[in-house]
């Protein structure tokens, strides 16, 4: 599903190079759900946002699917994230001023799906994460836990290729951390890649698969599977 | 694109923050309320000037004989020039030429006459015209009619008289049948008319009474003779060019030389109003120039504030575009919301600039003729161009902030403190 090789990322600082990932190298399967693990300044939130098409890469491969995904356009770029990307953020990132079918549906406005179609096929997803009840909400009137389901919900809509969660559970308290994490389980289940970035041990050991960054670079796979 | 999906995106954010919004579209309701209210003032200058030279075509030129200074064709200076029906036809037939209306005048230019009926006299301006004239002094027919071709033809003794010439002879009786004597030859009153012109001018023109050409050569003994010709170009054609066409026809008929101006004179109304339209012109330029500008102070007002919108939306732009949002997308949101706002709050500027400006020509229609302006007016041609001026300066307003909205980085936006 997804392959990365001898992924280099360097940032400008100053007149220095910051050597940020050195040569990565990661393969997903279809349907795994892997969690990637690091310390801060250990280069996993470069990885994501490579990962997400929100960043470019200096050097190596990024296939996704069978899609190379290299030098894109902004233009090319947003439409791969919304095609094949969902993404779920720590602080949620829901608009406030939209309900939660609204923002479910925003990816699938840029799409061009017309209002009515996509606020249908919201309320299914929403539906789906149990949330149906809540659709005409804003963020404001909702828990943490129930906000990040509606991130997952609009993660999503658009039926992507992985979905990616950077710190899912940051925000939230052990108890709903657990929900969200079984709902990710879940959604795994039905055969959705998922990625998750994450510093919290116990979220990691949900994933069938752990991947530890340190300095920008890949360490040797420990195996660790959930039950 | 804009569908109702968009305009719902637009509303809800421009509505996120009513209190900015408001002033900021005060802002534009300003700029387009000044920028019409000069535009009209300036027509209004134009129409209150006008008025005063109006009552004549705008395009007419008037000629009268003098004397020549200087010999030629083996004739004396100092002879008159007499114009006379024979020059009529070869006037007609001149290129450009629209109408041409002889005309004589009983006792000379703005003369009076005794004119009575019964026991009532007057002195009165009596002139022998062809229909031609009402082409170029335009009178208001308010009975009866003017005079036609069956009139010149037959010679028939009727006469169409000034709205002043109405009330001082007949009071408040129905003129049209009744007599009037004019040096003792009586002619039936077959139209009253009225003017346009105001002041002077005006109250001259209403206290004419215009007899057929051919009947007032007869009756009054001129012979072929005609006092002074007014004539009209066709559309289009140039004023002065015209008149020197005309010249250089009177002179060769009347064997004046090429170069002698003192002969034939003229007034040619056209040259006048085309000077008076060119310094309107510059005054509607700078008003005009005045009004873009305070509209473009509102417009400034709009980008600075949609500036301050896209840096507080930074995180909001962030996840749009992670959610893929094109940069196209998001440079026609922030237009868009530019847009809107500027043509909204110049349509109320509009529906209000015209509210008032009616009630101001209301106003202003009271005031008599002496008043500098006349009516001021909103025409639907503005409306249309301000609405397009309105797209565009809203376009241009949110040009930069969209850039800047485009330009935002996901990956910074979406960064968690």
């Amino acid at each position: 599903m997804l392959r990365l090789s001898k992924i280099n990322k360097y940032y400008a600082v100053g007149s220095h190079r910051l050597h940020v990932l050195r040569d990565v190298d990661l393969e997903v399967e279809a349907g795994e759900m892997v969690a990637i693990m690091g310390a801060s300044g250990s280069g996993k939130s470069t990885l994501l946002n490579i990962l997400g098409i929100l960043d470019r890469y200096d050097a190596g491969e990024y296939w996704l699917g069978d899609t190379l995904i290299r030098d894109l356009g902004e233009g090319q770029a947003a439409r791969y994230r919304n095609q094949f990307i969902g993404f779920v953020f720590q602080s949620f990132n829901l608009l406030p001023f939209k309900t939660a079918v609204e923002n479910v549906a925003l990816p699938l406005y840029y799409q061009g799906v017309p209002r009515r179609q996509r606020n249908r096929t919201a309320l299914q997803y929403l539906d789906k994460v149990g949330l149906a009840d809540w659709a005409d909400h804003r963020p404001a009137e909702m828990s943490g836990g129930q906000k990040q389901r509606v991130a997952i919900a609009r993660a999503l809509i658009t039926k992507p290729r992985i979905v990616l969660a950077d710190e899912p559970t940051g925000a939230l308290d052990s108890k709903t951390s657990e929900e969200v994490m079984e709902l990710f389980g879940e959604i795994n289940r039905t055969g959705m890649t998922v990625i998750l970035v994450t510093h919290e041990a116990d979220v990691a050991a949900k994933a069938r698969r752990t991947i530890r960054l340190r300095d920008g670079k890949v360490e040797p796979e420990l195996v660790a599977r959930a039950s | 694109m804009i569908d109702v999906d968009s305009f719902h995106e637009i509303a809800t954010s421009l509505t996120r923050h009513k209190l900015r919004t408001a002033l900021t579209a005060l802002g534009v309701f300003f700029g387009l309320t000044i920028f019409m209210l000069m535009v009209s003032f300036g027509g209004s200058l134009r129409s209150g000037i006008s008025k005063k030279m109006s009552g004549f075509a705008t395009n007419a030129v008037f000629l009268w004989g003098q004397r020549t200074s200087e010999p030629y064709a083996g004739l004396p200076a100092n002879r008159p020039v007499v114009f006379d029906n024979d020059d009529i036809e070869p006037l007609r037939k001149l290129a450009g030429v629209e109408h041409v209306a002889p005309r004589n005048q009983l006792g000379g230019f703005r003369a009076g006459n005794v004119v009575k009926h019964g026991s009532k006299v007057g002195a009165f301006q009596v002139a022998g015209d062809y229909p031609d004239f009402q082409f170029i002094s335009m009178p208001l027919i308010r009975a009866g009619r003017y005079i036609n071709d069956a009139d010149i033809a037959d010679r028939r003794k009727v006469a169409v008289i000034g709205e002043s010439v109405a009330s001082e002879l007949f009071g408040g009786a129905d003129p049209i049948g009744q007599a009037l004597e004019v040096n003792g030859i009586h002619f039936v009153v077959v139209g009253v008319f009225g003017t346009r012109a105001t002041g002077q001018q005006g109250d001259q023109q209403v206290r004419t009474i215009h007899v057929p050409f051919t009947t007032f050569q007869q009756a009054f003994h001129t012979g072929n003779r005609v006092s002074w010709f007014a004539l009209t170009g066709k559309r289009g054609v140039d004023a002065k060019e015209l008149e020197q066409r005309v010249y250089a026809l009177l002179r060769e008929r009347h064997k004046v030389a090429p170069t002698d101006d003192a002969a034939i004179r003229g007034f040619n109304a056209g040259a006048q109003f085309a000077k008076t339209e060119k310094m309107f012109g510059a005054i509607d330029i700078v008003l005009g120039v005045f009004g873009l500008l305070s509209l473009l102070a509102g417009a400034i007002g709009v980008s600075n504030i949609m500036l301050i919108s896209v840096r507080e939306r930074t995180k909001e732009i962030g996840v749009r575009k992670a959610l893929g949002a094109r940069p196209a997308a998001v440079v026609g949101m922030v237009i868009a919301e530019a847009v809107m706002l500027t043509l909204v709050a110049g349509f109320i500027a509009l529906a209000v600039g015209a509210f008032a400006i009616s009630k101001a020509a209301d106003r202003i229609a009271t005031m008599g003729p002496d008043f500098p302006l006349g009516p001021p007016q909103v025409s639907f041609s503005f409306s249309v161009l301000a609405t397009v001026i309105l797209i565009a300066v809203g376009a241009l307003a949110g040009l930069i902030p969209a850039v800047r909205a485009a330009a935002i980085s996901p990956v910074e936006a979406l960064r968690d403190e």
